[in-house]
């Protein structure tokens, strides 16, 4: 077993420095890094380019680094929900790249796996394809997305193993297995971590190849965005 | 003239057996509370779940299990959850049955928009540009005019697009219409809506011909 087990988040993000690319996992609020977000904000690291396919709220997620300034450029492909990231968008401190969702996923995924560029037909005939290369297929026009190149990829999982294998939990999975390999240095924190060998190998949806560091993230708020029910009687 | 869910409604009635129905964000979401129950229909959340069921009791709602409005939801039985890049391609990939989303303008060649106001609103365009991109069955859900009581339906849309040529229906709170080579054709009068009323709600090519029947639902 090759060991990919930090002790803590500290350790998690040795070497991250100013004027980095990251790539986060998430989708809303969902599955969010929320340990090396925390960390990221102590650090106090500045002119980050962050993928990740929202910004966060406000007062959580991503839009903790939003407050302190530390972001310089999102990569995304929604961004509503968030008042000071459109405040600094508009005045035009913070640069974004809005891209489609698909896109966002292939981007990674293409990193990942090797391919320098993919082909989508998403955002052909708008201006998201102006200036890029557009091909024809069978009779279908589509636009030339190049993989992403970034330092770190922090992603969460629900359980994981020293091993760096992860298991994700429902909708939190969401960009998290996409972008595990998509940076020089993947770094995973899970909610559980389990002895090694209790993960079923038929189970595991993301094996430790793709992890460079993994460990037990501290807290895990788990924020609801929109906390919708229905009342028992019905 | 019909209200939101009055949309809705209408909209279910295209929904067919053993469709796999992607739902946008707003009107959309509502149509899955009008789908016949005698039909198997799975909805897939492009943020990775197909076959959700219906919102949580109060009490068991779980941050881990959200729908593209980043509401909580619950699956029903035979559901799955996926990564993102494996959700589009079940949309790009042509898997995805049926497509129904909101709109702010609809062009009378399909072309839509619905993702940015220059200036005043850009929230993105989350996974709409892929979904419209790929889709070959979309259906539009909106209001005929917007609030400012100005056509929806136009020659050529003025906010920056989504996608160019794609849209195949539309069904607002007036009327269902559907794109054509020559611009907008009536189909339907929402209850109690004129030909007239249509007419001027409609800045884009409409094509009337014949009677033009009374929504059914």
């Amino acid at each position: 077993m090759i060991n990919k087990k930090v002790a803590n988040v500290q350790d998690a993000l040795k070497g991250v420095s100013d004027n980095m690319t990251f790539m986060f996992g998430g989708f809303g609020l969902s599955g969010i890094p929320e340990n090396a977000i925390a960390q990221l904000v102590k650090l106090g690291v500045k002119g980050l380019t962050c993928i990740s396919n929202n910004a966060g709220v406000d007062n959580f997620g991503l839009g903790l680094l939003l407050q302190k300034r530390q972001i310089k450029k999102m990569v995304s492909s929604y961004v509503g929900e968030n008042d000071e990231f459109e405040r600094q968008m508009l005045s035009g401190e913070l640069d974004v790249e809005l891209i489609p969702q698909g896109t966002l996923a292939e981007r990674c995924r293409a990193a990942q796996a090797g391919f320098p560029a993919i082909y989508t037909p998403a955002g052909y005939g708008t201006e998201v394809a102006e200036g890029k290369e557009t091909r024809e297929f069978d009779g279908k026009m589509y636009v030339l997305e190049h993989a992403f190149k970034a330092d770190f990829a922090f992603v969460k999982a629900w359980k994981g193993d020293a091993a760096g294998n992860l298991i994700f939990k429902g909708t939190a999975r969401n960009f998290n297995p996409n972008m595990c390999g998509a940076a020089k240095i993947t770094v995973a924190e899970v909610e559980e971590m389990v002895p090694l060998g209790e993960l079923d190998p038929n189970q595991i949806h993301i094996p430790g190849i793709f992890v460079q560091r993994i460990f037990k993230g501290e807290v895990f708020e788990k924020r609801i965005e929109q906390r919708t029910v229905r009342p028992k009687s019905t | 003239m019909l209200d939101k869910n009055g949309i809705a409604k209408r909209i279910a009635k295209e929904v067919q057996d053993g469709f796999y129905v992607n739902l946008g964000i707003g009107i959309p979401t509502l149509v899955a509370n009008y789908v016949r129950d005698d039909i198997e229909v799975e909805f897939q959340s492009e943020n990775g779940v197909l076959g959700m069921g219906p919102f949580p009791f109060e009490g068991e709602e779980d941050a881990d299990i959200i729908n593209a409005g980043k509401q909580t939801i619950t699956t029903l039985p035979g559901a799955s959850f996926f990564d993102s890049a494996l959700s589009f391609s079940m949309i790009r990939g042509k898997h995805v049955d049926l497509t129904i989303l909101g709109a702010m303008e609809v062009a009378e060649n399909g072309d839509i928009a619905n993702w940015k106001i220059p200036g005043r609103m850009v929230k993105g365009m989350g996974g709409a540009m892929d979904l419209v991109a790929s889709a070959e069955n979309i259906i539009v859900a909106m209001m005929h005019t917007n609030k400012r009581g100005e056509s929806k339906l136009l020659k050529a849309c003025s906010l920056p697009l989504t996608g160019v040529g794609c849209v195949k229906r539309i069904v607002t709170n007036l009327a269902v219409l559907e794109v054509t080579d020559q611009g907008f054709k009536l189909l339907e009068r929402a209850p109690g809506v004129s030909v007239e009323t249509i007419k001027n709600a409609t800045e884009g090519t409409l094509i009337i011909e014949g009677e033009v029947p009374e929504m059914d639902i």
